[in-house]
């Protein structure tokens, strides 16, 4: 059975990186012919740095939004992030310092993230315009996230798992040198999820990861007079 | 197509978002092309019989040459946070008048085409197969979407529905079924030079006549030249300025401020045109065809500098895309910007002194401004960020007494598009452009009533001409919209006097 899940991680990275990967890259290859950023937009590339880390750090246009949206959001992405990093302690050997010192928030970010999801559920069903937009996929990617969160939740601070020998088979999986995962039901529903995420995230909506970097409404200088824009397609017709 | 009844929305206190019906717009369809439109842009005639396909194949091209398009297929997370900022969607309640729900319409059928997830997956993630009734939905929708961007401002991932709604509207133009507002004009401009039809002659005329006209009020002889070689600017401006109230004073007011400057200037036959519809349908082709026209017109004339006149999307292809599509300008003065705003223009000879304002003469009237989507969200004026907003604001007060602003979060990025931009300012969108101008006649009327303003000043020929039509649905008066320079023209005290010898003598003139 641990060799299944094994088995399954490995996939489960190479579709996650390879799969990340090919979007990255299409992104990248496919031009933008116009400049197009949403304006007031900052002038210079040091200031497009600064516009993408309040766009990705602080949500900032969804805070101009809609508040609630935003604080369910944001607690679930910065509670996931802190998670994300604690969870690195399974996978190295020794622990880095900043790791062992995120630990207790990240313990505690879970309910965060926990709540942030349970928030934005609630807003997709009861809220009439966000219903109407949502198919059954959306349903279920907050689901998905819940059944993860919930289910790591309740291995940190309900029913313990034995993280020393899931810490083991997590730094040998690669080469099926990590012996057994303990057979504990929370532990393997919590993985397989995991498993499932990593699978599917590069096929979703989850592109808006990498998508947001590549958004020429966010990631464009405004210097169009200064700077004469032009990709290759439209050069091309310039020559005809 | 009969014209369909309809009630004028009722305004409120406060732009309140509507209950969700489904299905409300879904009768709007305006005139399709015509063969001979579709034609002289290089679409197919009629609808093409293998449509299905060449749709697909059109969104596959145009996924793969813009960026934006391709990103923002796929980045959508369903989060709402769009679902009440546009003004189609508060004035008619229609979800598909939400910005992702419009968005939807087209990314239903790229997740079917182009997703694994809608390849093999098409019930979970709402993918579906093209149909007649999804390419009617696109034609009806699609044409209800003025490519404002305000939805752009609080995406999270910064999709911008009109990036979607110009790809959308590529598609349909590909498969043959264009729109008539837009072609027809695209095409008038290829062939005549600016959206009217005017030719050269018939504008020549009306030019004198304007300078009679300001000759009459002023005694000075102010000219409005055309095609006059070796100027120093060729100003271009949106055909409206031509004739069209309140465009054509706001046309005066610039001829004044280069007199009073003391620049030598010139507008063109050729380049008598600033608008280009080719934005509104997608088409880089197109909008490039109509952009080298001020290309040729600028290198023919030998001027040095292009300023442009009031125009919302002229502008935004004049400042963002006029470099890209027709430059490099490297053959006009370095010293100044290329190409310049009217009001940047008029802001720094305010600045330097020229200008010589007497504010007493705007007494009648209390302004506030209009911010204009394809200026406020899509450009900028000036060296900073927002200097879109300042510059044409400080323009007004050197020479108004009373101005207010609107509500703040109706006016600069967040500002509510008049609802007949991006190809709708059309009889056969009627019904659209009024429900759609809800949310700014809300913030109008607002300001209105408590600070006691009368009037609306802007910068966008769309607008003006939207504002004249709509405000009586509102119960408001159609010269209660003004164009920013006709305040400059109303205050400006015209120094540069023409001495008796030199004084012109319309009543022959006027004969020819």
């Amino acid at each position: 059975m641990s060799s299944v899940y094994a088995l399954l991680f490995i996939v489960a990275t190479m579709v996650l990186v390879l799969g990340l990967a090919r979007k990255i890259a299409q992104y990248a290859k496919t031009p933008a012919p116009l400049k197009i950023p949403t304006t007031p937009a900052p002038v210079t590339q040091f200031g497009v740095v600064l516009r993408m880390c309040r766009e990705v750090m602080f949500f900032e246009s969804l805070f101009k939004s809609t508040k609630w949206t935003w604080i369910f959001a944001w607690m679930f992405h910065f509670g996931l992030l802190l998670v994300l990093l604690r969870h690195l302690r399974y996978f190295i050997d020794p622990v880095w310092l900043p790791i062992r010192l995120i630990q207790p928030f990240g313990k505690y970010a879970a309910f965060a993230m926990i709540a942030g999801l349970a928030g934005l559920l609630i807003r997709r069903v009861f809220v009439d315009r966000v219903r109407y937009i949502s198919a059954p996929s959306d349903y279920l990617w907050l689901l998905l996230l819940l059944v993860i969160g919930i289910s790591g939740a309740a291995m940190t601070f309900v029913i313990h798992t034995d993280v020393v020998a899931v810490k083991r088979f997590f730094t040998g999986f690669w080469t099926f040198s990590g012996g057994d995962l303990p057979m504990d039901p929370i532990l393997l529903t919590h993985l397989t999820m995991v498993v499932v995420l990593m699978l599917l995230l590069p096929v979703s909506k989850l592109l808006h990861i990498p998508g947001i970097f590549f958004s020429p409404t966010r990631n464009q200088v405004d210097d169009p007079r200064e700077r004469r824009h032009l990709v290759e397609w439209a050069g091309k017709l310039e020559d005809s | 197509m009969a014209k369909a009844e309809f009630e004028t929305p009722k305004l409120s206190e406060h732009i309140e978002v509507p209950d969700l019906v489904e299905g409300t717009m879904e009768h709007i369809t305006c005139f399709v092309a015509k063969p001979e439109h579709q034609e002289a842009l290089g679409f197919p005639g009629e609808k093409v019989e293998n449509w299905k396909e060449v749709a697909i194949d059109k969104m596959g091209d145009l996924l793969s040459r813009y960026r934006s398009f391709q990103v923002f297929m796929d980045a959508c997370v369903k989060c709402g946070a769009c679902t009440d900022k546009c003004h189609y969607f508060l004035g008619t309640q229609d979800p598909k008048n939400m910005p992702v729900g419009r968005q939807d319409l087209l990314r239903k059928v790229y997740r079917r085409y182009f997703t694994f997830a809608g390849k093999y997956f098409p019930k979970l993630v709402g993918a579906v197969d093209i149909s007649e009734e999804i390419v009617d939905d696109w034609y009806s929708y699609f044409h209800q979407c003025s490519q404002c961007r305000r939805c752009s401002v609080f995406c999270p991932y910064g999709i911008d529905t009109a990036e979607i709604s110009m790809a959308a509207r590529e598609i349909l133009d590909t498969i043959g079924i264009g729109q008539k507002y837009c072609n027809e004009i695209i095409g008038k401009v290829h062939k005549i030079g600016n959206n009217l039809g005017l030719p050269g002659p018939a504008l020549a005329d009306t030019l004198e006549g304007l300078e009679e006209d300001v000759y009459d009020e002023t005694e000075v002889a102010v000219k409005y030249p055309l095609d006059v070689k070796g100027a120093d600017i060729l100003l271009v401006t949106p055909s409206a300025d031509f004739f069209a109230e309140p465009h054509v004073d706001g046309l005066i007011g610039y001829g004044k401020v280069f007199h009073e400057a003391g620049v030598s200037w010139t507008m063109s036959t050729k380049a008598s045109e600033a608008g280009n519809f080719g934005m509104f349908i997608g088409s880089y082709e197109n909008m490039r065809r109509v952009s080298l026209r001020i290309r040729e017109a600028a290198l023919e004339l030998g001027v040095k500098r292009i300023v442009f006149g009031e125009c919302g999307h002229a502008w935004r292809i004049a400042y963002s895309f006029l470099n890209t599509l027709a430059g490099p300008f490297d053959f006009l003065d370095p010293d100044y910007p290329v190409p310049q705003h009217i009001c940047e223009f008029t802001l720094n000879e305010i600045e330097q002194g020229t200008l010589e304002f007497d504010k007493s003469a705007n007494d009648e009237m209390s302004i506030t401004f209009h911010d204009s989507c394809n200026v406020a969200r899509a450009s900028r004026m000036g060296d900073a960020p927002g200097g879109q907003f300042e510059i044409p604001r400080q323009v007004i007060k050197a020479v108004v007494n009373n101005y207010h602003d609107m509500e703040w979060d109706t006016i600069h990025e967040r500002t509510f598009c008049c609802g007949g931009g991006g190809g709708l300012l059309t009889d056969d969108l009627m019904e659209i452009r009024v429900k759609g101008a809800k949310p700014r006649m809300s913030a109008f009327k607002n300001v209105m009533e408590e600070k006691g303003v009368t009037h609306l000043a802007a910068i966008c020929a769309i607008c003006k001409s939207q504002f004249t039509k709509v405000f009586p649905y509102y119960g408001m008066d159609m010269f209660q919209i003004v164009s920013v320079h006709q305040l400059v023209s109303n205050a400006i005290v015209m120094n540069r006097k023409t001495p008796p010898e030199a004084a012109p003598d319309y009543d022959e003139d006027g004969d020819e």
